[in-house]
Protein backbone atom coordinates (compact mmCIF):
# COMPACT_ATOMS: atom_id res chain seq x y z
CA UNK A 1 0.00 0.00 0.00
CA UNK A 2 1.18 3.66 -0.59
CA UNK A 3 2.30 4.77 2.73
CA UNK A 4 2.30 8.73 1.68
CA UNK A 5 -0.66 9.14 -0.22
CA UNK A 6 -1.85 7.76 3.38
CA UNK A 7 -0.24 9.83 5.07
CA UNK A 8 -1.15 12.88 3.20
CA UNK A 9 -4.55 12.28 3.29
CA UNK A 10 -4.45 12.07 7.34
CA UNK A 11 -6.23 9.05 8.34
CA UNK A 12 -6.88 8.96 12.35
CA UNK A 13 -4.95 5.64 12.29
CA UNK A 14 -3.26 3.13 10.05
CA UNK A 15 -1.24 0.08 9.74
CA UNK A 16 1.33 0.40 7.04
CA UNK A 17 2.23 -2.82 5.14
CA UNK A 18 5.28 -2.20 2.43
CA UNK A 19 3.20 -4.44 0.09
CA UNK A 20 2.89 -3.81 -3.52
CA UNK A 21 -0.60 -2.30 -4.17
CA UNK A 22 -3.41 -5.16 -3.72
CA UNK A 23 -2.59 -6.62 -0.80
CA UNK A 24 -3.00 -4.11 2.50
CA UNK A 25 -4.37 -6.61 4.58
CA UNK A 26 -1.47 -9.66 3.90
CA UNK A 27 -0.14 -11.80 1.54
CA UNK A 28 -2.59 -13.80 0.02
CA UNK A 29 -3.31 -17.26 0.98
CA UNK A 30 -1.23 -16.08 4.46
CA UNK A 31 -3.88 -16.24 6.86
CA UNK A 32 -2.13 -15.95 10.08
CA UNK A 33 -0.21 -12.93 8.66
CA UNK A 34 -3.76 -11.52 7.62
CA UNK A 35 -5.32 -12.00 10.94
CA UNK A 36 -2.16 -9.96 12.60
CA UNK A 37 -2.31 -6.91 10.46
CA UNK A 38 -6.05 -7.11 11.55
CA UNK A 39 -5.10 -7.22 15.24
CA UNK A 40 -2.37 -4.59 14.91
CA UNK A 41 -5.12 -2.50 13.46
CA UNK A 42 -7.71 -3.18 16.43
CA UNK A 43 -4.91 -2.11 18.98
CA UNK A 44 -4.47 0.56 17.10
CA UNK A 45 -8.36 1.41 17.78
CA UNK A 46 -7.95 1.22 21.56
CA UNK A 47 -4.44 2.35 22.35
CA UNK A 48 -3.78 5.32 19.94
CA UNK A 49 -4.15 8.93 21.47
CA UNK A 50 -3.50 11.56 18.30
CA UNK A 51 -5.01 11.71 14.89
CA UNK A 52 -2.23 10.71 12.28
CA UNK A 53 -1.31 7.63 13.87
CA UNK A 54 0.82 5.02 11.55
CA UNK A 55 2.10 1.66 12.98
CA UNK A 56 4.27 -0.34 10.60
CA UNK A 57 3.93 -3.38 10.29
CA UNK A 58 7.23 -5.83 9.71
CA UNK A 59 5.84 -7.84 6.83
CA UNK A 60 8.24 -7.94 4.36
CA UNK A 61 7.34 -8.97 0.63
CA UNK A 62 10.54 -9.95 -0.88
CA UNK A 63 14.23 -9.39 -0.50
CA UNK A 64 14.12 -8.60 -4.40
CA UNK A 65 13.16 -5.03 -4.05
CA UNK A 66 12.94 -4.41 -7.29
CA UNK A 67 9.23 -4.24 -7.63
CA UNK A 68 9.54 -0.85 -5.99
CA UNK A 69 11.51 0.40 -8.72
CA UNK A 70 9.66 -0.98 -11.43
CA UNK A 71 6.11 0.02 -10.71
CA UNK A 72 4.90 2.77 -12.43
CA UNK A 73 7.84 2.53 -15.09
CA UNK A 74 8.18 2.24 -18.61
CA UNK A 75 8.78 -0.98 -18.49
CA UNK A 76 5.77 -2.19 -16.31
CA UNK A 77 2.89 -0.28 -18.00
CA UNK A 78 0.70 0.19 -13.88
CA UNK A 79 -2.10 -0.88 -16.45
CA UNK A 80 -3.00 -3.25 -19.15
CA UNK A 81 -3.73 -1.95 -22.74
CA UNK A 82 -7.31 -3.20 -22.37
CA UNK A 83 -7.64 -2.27 -19.01
CA UNK A 84 -6.72 0.98 -20.48
CA UNK A 85 -8.71 1.13 -23.51
CA UNK A 86 -11.69 0.26 -20.86
CA UNK A 87 -10.49 2.85 -18.72
CA UNK A 88 -10.87 5.80 -21.49
CA UNK A 89 -14.11 3.99 -22.85
CA UNK A 90 -15.36 4.24 -18.96
CA UNK A 91 -14.41 7.57 -18.91
CA UNK A 92 -15.48 8.86 -22.09
CA UNK A 93 -19.30 7.06 -20.94
CA UNK A 94 -19.13 9.25 -17.99
CA UNK A 95 -18.32 12.76 -19.58
CA UNK A 96 -21.50 11.59 -22.50
CA UNK A 97 -23.59 11.10 -19.29
CA UNK A 98 -22.23 14.41 -17.66
CA UNK A 99 -22.82 16.52 -20.36
CA UNK A 100 -26.55 14.70 -21.37
CA UNK A 101 -27.24 15.83 -17.58
CA UNK A 102 -26.52 19.14 -18.09
CA UNK A 103 -28.34 19.44 -21.26
CA UNK A 104 -31.30 17.79 -19.70
CA UNK B 1 18.86 -0.63 -4.21
CA UNK B 2 15.77 0.77 -1.74
CA UNK B 3 15.73 -1.30 1.09
CA UNK B 4 12.81 -3.78 1.82
CA UNK B 5 11.29 -1.57 4.48
CA UNK B 6 11.73 1.86 2.20
CA UNK B 7 8.41 3.00 1.09
CA UNK B 8 7.32 3.49 -2.39
CA UNK B 9 6.90 7.13 -3.26
CA UNK B 10 3.62 6.60 -5.11
CA UNK B 11 2.87 10.72 -5.45
CA UNK B 12 6.08 11.51 -7.37
CA UNK B 13 6.32 8.18 -9.10
CA UNK B 14 2.88 8.45 -10.77
CA UNK B 15 3.59 12.20 -11.22
CA UNK B 16 6.57 11.55 -13.17
CA UNK B 17 4.64 8.96 -15.14
CA UNK B 18 1.70 10.22 -16.11
CA UNK B 19 3.24 13.23 -17.29
CA UNK B 20 5.29 11.32 -19.22
CA UNK B 21 2.24 9.69 -20.57
CA UNK B 22 1.45 13.25 -21.93
CA UNK B 23 -1.01 13.80 -19.15
CA UNK B 24 -0.69 17.59 -18.54
CA UNK B 25 -2.06 18.23 -15.42
CA UNK B 26 -1.16 16.11 -12.34
CA UNK B 27 -3.37 14.67 -9.87
CA UNK B 28 -4.36 16.19 -6.73
CA UNK B 29 -4.01 14.07 -3.94
CA UNK B 30 -5.90 14.34 -1.06
CA UNK B 31 -3.94 16.15 1.42
CA UNK B 32 -4.66 17.27 4.95
CA UNK B 33 -2.69 18.51 7.58
CA UNK B 34 -4.90 17.09 10.66
CA UNK B 35 -8.03 15.12 10.89
CA UNK B 36 -10.71 14.03 13.23
CA UNK B 37 -9.82 11.83 16.14
CA UNK B 38 -12.72 9.93 17.92
CA UNK B 39 -11.32 7.87 20.91
CA UNK B 40 -13.25 4.57 21.47
CA UNK B 41 -15.07 4.47 24.58
CA UNK B 42 -15.10 0.93 25.00
CA UNK B 43 -13.07 -1.94 24.25
CA UNK B 44 -13.09 -3.35 20.43
CA UNK B 45 -14.66 -6.66 21.79
CA UNK B 46 -17.70 -4.74 22.47
CA UNK B 47 -17.49 -2.53 19.25
CA UNK B 48 -19.69 -3.45 16.31
CA UNK B 49 -17.14 -3.11 13.20
CA UNK B 50 -17.80 -2.53 9.43
CA UNK B 51 -15.19 -3.08 6.55
CA UNK B 52 -15.71 -0.11 4.15
CA UNK B 53 -12.86 -0.34 1.15
CA UNK B 54 -11.83 0.98 -2.18
CA UNK B 55 -11.50 -2.15 -3.69
CA UNK B 56 -13.32 -3.02 -6.55
CA UNK B 57 -15.65 -5.90 -6.82
CA UNK B 58 -18.07 -7.58 -8.05
CA UNK B 59 -20.96 -10.29 -6.61
CA UNK B 60 -21.04 -13.46 -7.64
CA UNK B 61 -24.38 -15.82 -7.74
CA UNK B 62 -24.13 -19.46 -6.97
CA UNK B 63 -22.64 -20.56 -9.99
CA UNK B 64 -20.03 -18.26 -10.06
CA UNK B 65 -21.75 -15.94 -12.64
CA UNK B 66 -21.62 -12.03 -11.95
CA UNK B 67 -24.77 -10.48 -10.23
CA UNK B 68 -23.89 -7.10 -11.07
CA UNK B 69 -21.67 -4.67 -13.44
CA UNK B 70 -17.96 -4.37 -13.00
CA UNK B 71 -17.52 -0.02 -12.03
CA UNK B 72 -13.99 1.08 -13.19
CA UNK B 73 -13.86 4.68 -12.38
CA UNK B 74 -16.54 6.90 -10.29
CA UNK B 75 -19.00 9.14 -11.80
CA UNK B 76 -20.66 11.83 -10.45
CA UNK B 77 -23.37 9.92 -9.26
CA UNK B 78 -23.98 7.84 -5.55
CA UNK B 79 -21.40 5.12 -5.58
CA UNK B 80 -21.45 3.47 -2.57
CA UNK B 81 -22.56 -0.64 -2.57
CA UNK B 82 -23.26 -2.68 0.08
CA UNK B 83 -22.03 -6.70 0.31
CA UNK B 84 -23.84 -8.45 2.75
CA UNK B 85 -21.14 -9.21 5.79
CA UNK B 86 -21.84 -12.32 5.92
CA UNK B 87 -21.33 -13.39 2.20
CA UNK B 88 -18.50 -16.22 1.91
CA UNK B 89 -15.77 -14.28 -0.57
CA UNK B 90 -15.76 -16.78 -2.87
CA UNK B 91 -18.76 -15.10 -3.95
CA UNK B 92 -16.75 -12.03 -4.88
CA UNK B 93 -14.10 -11.61 -7.44
CA UNK B 94 -11.62 -8.47 -7.74
CA UNK B 95 -12.30 -5.73 -11.08
CA UNK B 96 -9.76 -4.18 -9.74
CA UNK B 97 -7.01 -2.84 -12.53
CA UNK B 98 -5.32 -0.41 -9.53
CA UNK B 99 -3.40 -3.00 -7.88
CA UNK B 100 0.78 -4.23 -8.75
CA UNK B 101 -0.41 -6.15 -11.65
CA UNK B 102 3.15 -8.38 -11.52
CA UNK B 103 3.01 -9.00 -8.35
CA UNK B 104 -0.37 -10.10 -7.04
CA UNK B 105 -3.25 -11.44 -8.67
CA UNK B 106 -5.86 -10.64 -6.28
CA UNK B 107 -7.11 -14.08 -6.06
CA UNK B 108 -7.37 -13.79 -2.38
CA UNK B 109 -10.39 -11.63 -1.76
CA UNK B 110 -8.82 -11.34 2.07
CA UNK B 111 -5.44 -9.76 1.33
CA UNK B 112 -7.76 -6.70 0.97
CA UNK B 113 -11.37 -6.88 1.66
CA UNK B 114 -10.68 -9.23 4.52
CA UNK B 115 -14.12 -10.46 5.58
CA UNK B 116 -13.50 -13.95 6.46
CA UNK B 117 -10.48 -13.03 8.44
CA UNK B 118 -12.88 -10.38 10.59
CA UNK B 119 -15.52 -12.83 10.83
CA UNK B 120 -12.94 -14.82 12.13
CA UNK B 121 -11.58 -12.01 14.98
CA UNK B 122 -15.94 -11.74 15.44
CA UNK B 123 -15.70 -15.60 16.21
CA UNK B 124 -12.68 -15.33 18.58
CA UNK B 125 -14.32 -12.58 20.58
CA UNK B 126 -11.85 -10.09 19.65
CA UNK B 127 -14.70 -7.92 17.81
CA UNK B 128 -18.00 -6.97 19.05
CA UNK B 129 -20.05 -7.52 16.11
CA UNK B 130 -19.84 -7.03 12.71
CA UNK B 131 -22.34 -4.67 10.54
CA UNK B 132 -24.85 -6.32 8.06
CA UNK B 133 -23.12 -4.47 5.35
CA UNK B 134 -19.59 -4.61 4.37
CA UNK B 135 -18.77 -1.41 1.87
CA UNK B 136 -17.71 -0.54 -1.39
CA UNK B 137 -16.56 2.61 -2.69
CA UNK B 138 -15.94 3.36 -6.72
CA UNK B 139 -12.59 4.66 -7.13
CA UNK B 140 -13.08 8.35 -8.32
CA UNK B 141 -10.20 11.28 -9.08
CA UNK B 142 -12.88 13.60 -7.51
CA UNK B 143 -12.26 15.48 -3.90
CA UNK B 144 -15.85 17.17 -4.07
CA UNK B 145 -17.51 13.83 -5.16
CA UNK B 146 -15.54 11.83 -2.29
CA UNK B 147 -16.02 14.73 0.09
CA UNK B 148 -19.96 15.78 -0.34
CA UNK B 149 -21.64 12.34 -2.15
CA UNK B 150 -19.96 8.90 -0.96
CA UNK B 151 -18.28 9.89 2.35
CA UNK B 152 -21.18 11.50 3.52
CA UNK B 153 -23.51 7.73 2.74
CA UNK B 154 -20.72 5.82 4.20
CA UNK B 155 -21.32 7.61 7.40
CA UNK B 156 -25.08 7.78 7.41
CA UNK B 157 -25.16 3.51 6.39
CA UNK B 158 -22.23 2.97 9.61
CA UNK B 159 -24.53 5.37 12.06
CA UNK B 160 -27.82 3.45 11.06
CA UNK B 161 -26.10 0.04 11.65
CA UNK B 162 -24.97 1.00 14.91
CA UNK B 163 -20.90 1.14 14.28
CA UNK B 164 -18.53 1.94 16.60
CA UNK B 165 -15.11 1.51 14.40
CA UNK B 166 -14.76 1.06 10.11
CA UNK B 167 -11.97 -0.43 8.73
CA UNK B 168 -10.93 0.99 5.62
CA UNK B 169 -8.50 -1.26 3.05
CA UNK B 170 -7.07 1.02 -0.13
CA UNK B 171 -6.42 -0.89 -3.07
Amino acid sequence: MARDITESAFTPRAVFTNYPLGNPCGRPGDRAEQLAILRTGLRLLEQASAPGTLVESPCVWSQDTAWMRLIFSEEQPFLSAEAEAQRLAELEWARRQKAARAEA
Amino acid sequence: MPSVTEPVRYIEKTRDYYRHAGYVRDHRWAQFADGPFTPLTKPVALCRVMLVSTASLVMLDERGRPTERSRVIGTNELEVFPVPSDLPVQRLRSTSVDHDRFQTDMADVDAFFPLTRLRELVAEGAIGSLAPEALRLVPNYSHRKVLQVDAPEVLRRARAQGVDAVVLTPV
